[in-house]
């Protein structure tokens, strides 16, 4: 194993923890737990709404995805960054200047619908949970990759460490680590591929997708760990394949993905409504998930929120630069990927297979697993810290006299669930889970925060029933998708990636619902307009 | 009480550090809105005030809309343009394929300018409202 893995990972948690602990020094009161006291900097601001987002989803999951499919995939950075263009074109000042802290709570200031906000939380823990099955997914699959370890124990710590820094030192410790791993993130990938591109020229610039497929560079064995057909050949559990350096890679059938060197031109008709459904979650998404949204109550003003999510936009599209190349390099360097269809380890095993297992190959690759490591914990900090606020609010109905006893005992029930699951659904790929996340958000919250912050005549009736039909479809096409049996043809499709018709849908139910019910606009919808648009220079 | 009411409060020197404002989450969903004499004239000056905050939020939306429709033509279209003229992603510049170098290179600028543009423009929108509501004062 590579002897500076541990010394890395040990320092990550280290610096996590004692940063979490430095913030407990400030975290007295309820709202220094939930909102930083609202006196971050919109550096420190910007700095830590991308460290939260840019998840194992993102760290991971993207290069693996292009390892595998090729440049239809390159929708899902694309996306993940456009979605807070989106969010700061529709939502970020007013719903900064809405003053709620929680998306129930903008419900209530909204519309002040108590069954609404009900809705609303259920969405939210769900969404979060959701979101956070893929993260402890990666962290599981990371330490199967680097240590050998079994899956269960990698989700496991990573759940305790992330459930023990959010209960107890809340979210104004969080900035601050969540800031601090932006740029660790960051420069995990960013060095190692300076070297990965060095190594490339010095090899004669290898071609990504050479005549005959991705091919061997080394003599590679590989044990088959079930049965399957290789190259139309059946194979059987725990017979040996070996490839000598320069053979193409074998399609395997149990593994789905491009071989040849179409990888690297757009699909065919057939991928089309994937890609608009994905392009429409990925966009619209964003704005619908919780732990996003609840960032934006640390701003102090409407205008200093929109320029953090601007500067976020920036660092976020930075970022994504990328994942990219570490999935063209891959398909160079680990071939063998494509055949066991761990295609989300390429940026962990890449290093070492690129650059040799010398010093410098084991350096970088154990830099890269401290930025996974602090991919995981950032973002399930976030979520947890989310998913607790609203159990907290929500469910313990821990008002005023709400303690951080409470709180504390919130976040450990908002754990549980999710880490139960992870280590149920082992064996999807990380980026699609995120993706469906992606979609129910897009299809419930998203609609709810542009017609209620744009549009006077939205009712709660109609909000509701929005809600319910675009939530609730594409909640049940996620649950069909994780838990039922394989589709096959259109079914799959519309049920794999439900975006293109659940968003529409939630939209025209919530305007029709809304127009239907004309006589519920709130009486005070002017001076909620009022509230939601006007400068604060001018409430004083 | 409102999320902005200090209630500890600054300390002695005058406060060059931010000052802790101290809210409580469960009540923001109940509270009202503080009686505060220049935006209640706003919200209760009913026909003209209603007027304002209108063409406030039209301008706004009207600005967030034509950005989103750039994006949706801009990078909206390439699906499409890729699936129906094949041609087009084969072309190579610079040793790469078109397509990567749209979605993996370039599309990120172009989504910062964009947001850019944004929040210049909106910007200047609700500085002439505010021009606008204090104009009779002075």
């Amino acid at each position: 194993m590579n002897p500076y893995l541990v010394p890395g990972l040990i320092v990550v948690i280290l610096v996590t923890v004692g940063i979490g602990v430095y913030g407990l020094r400030f975290a007295r009161t309820t709202s220094d737990f939930l909102v930083a006291s609202r006196s971050v900097s919109p550096a420190w601001n910007a700095a830590a709404i991308s460290g939260e987002y840019l998840s194992a989803a993102s760290f991971l999951g993207v290069a693996g995805l292009i390892l595998r499919y090729g440049v239809d995939v390159l929708w899902y950075p694309v996306g993940f960054a456009a979605g807070y263009l989106a969010l700061l074109l529709f939502v970020a000042a007013p719903l900064r200047r809405s003053g709620a802290f929680t998306l129930p709570d903008f419900c209530q200031v909204r519309l002040g619908s108590p069954l609404l906000r009900g809705l609303a939380s259920v969405f939210v823990v769900f969404i979060g949970c959701l979101y956070l099955v893929p993260q402890l997914q990666g962290a599981g699959l990371t330490f199967t990759t680097v240590t050998g370890g079994s899956y269960a124990w990698g989700a496991l710590l990573v759940g305790v460490v992330v459930t023990a820094n959010v209960a107890l030192g809340g979210m104004r410790a969080i900035t601050f680590v969540q800031a601090f791993q932006y740029w660790l993130k960051l420069t995990a990938l960013a060095v190692p591929v300076i070297f990965l591109a060095l190594q490339w020229q010095s090899d004669g610039r290898p071609p990504v997708t050479p005549e005959a497929g991705a091919t061997f560079q080394v003599a590679t064995t590989v044990v088959i760990e079930q049965d399957a057909t290789v190259d139309g050949i059946p194979v059987e559990k725990g017979q040996q394949l070996t490839f000598a350096a320069g053979d193409p890679v074998p399609p395997v059938s149990t593994v789905d993905a491009r071989f040849s060197a179409d990888w690297l031109l757009p699909g065919d008709d057939g991928t089309l409504f994937a890609t608009y459904s994905l392009i429409l979650a990925t966009f619209l998404g964003t704005m619908g998930l919780p732990h996003v949204l609840v960032r934006f109550y640390t701003n102090p003003d409407g205008a200093s929120a929109r320029r953090t999510t601007l500067v976020v936009l920036g660092l976020v599209g930075t970022f994504y630069l990328l994942p990219t190349l570490y999935g063209v390099l891959g398909r160079i360097y680990t071939p063998q990927l494509l055949m066991t269809g761990r295609t989300d380890a390429v940026v962990l095993l890449l290093p070492e297979a690129a650059l040799g297992g010398g010093h410098l190959g084991r350096l970088l690759g154990a830099l890269v697993t401290a930025g996974a490591l602090a991919a995981f914990l950032s973002t399930s900090s976030g979520l947890l810290t989310s998913v607790a606020g609203v159990v907290f609010t929500d469910v313990l109905r821990a008002g005023r006299s709400g303690s951080i006893r409470d709180f504390r005992l919130a976040t450990v029930l908002a754990a549980c669930l999710p880490v139960l699951l992870s280590l149920y659904v082992s064996n999807m790929d990380v980026s699609r889970v995120v993706g469906l996340a992606f979609a129910v958000a897009a299809s419930s919250f998203c609609p709810l925060l542009v017609l209620g912050i744009w549009w006077r005549r939205l009712t709660d009736v109609g909000a509701i029933a929005g809600v319910l039909a675009g939530g609730g479809a594409s909640m049940a096409a996620v649950l069909i998708t994780v838990l039922g049996p394989p589709l096959h043809g259109w079914p799959a499709d519309a049920v794999g990636q439900p975006a293109a018709w659940t968003v529409p849908l939630a939209f025209l139910v919530m305007v029709v619902g809304s127009l239907l019910t004309s006589r519920r606009v709130p009486a005070d919808v002017g001076a909620t307009m009022l509230r939601l648009h006007a400068p604060e220079a001018l409430r004083v | 009480m409102a999320a902005d009411d200090p209630i500890e409060p600054s300390s002695a020197d005058g406060g060059a550090a931010p000052r802790r404002t101290r809210v409580v989450l469960g009540e923001a969903a109940a509270r009202r809105r503080p009686a505060d004499r220049a935006r209640a004239d706003l919200a209760e000056q009913t026909p003209v005030g209603e007027a304002l905050v209108k063409g406030l939020v039209r301008a706004q939306l009207a600005l967030a809309l034509r950005l989103a429709l750039v994006v949706v033509i801009a990078l909206g279209a390439l699906p499409l343009l890729f699936a129906v003229a094949p041609g087009v992603a084969g072309v190579k510049v610079l040793g790469v394929y078109l397509p990567w170098l749209l979605l993996g290179l370039l599309s990120f600028p172009f989504l910062i300018g964009v947001g850019w543009a944004y929040v210049r423009w909106a910007e200047r929108n609700e500085q002439d409202f505010i021009a606008l509501i204090r104009r009779p004062e002075q």
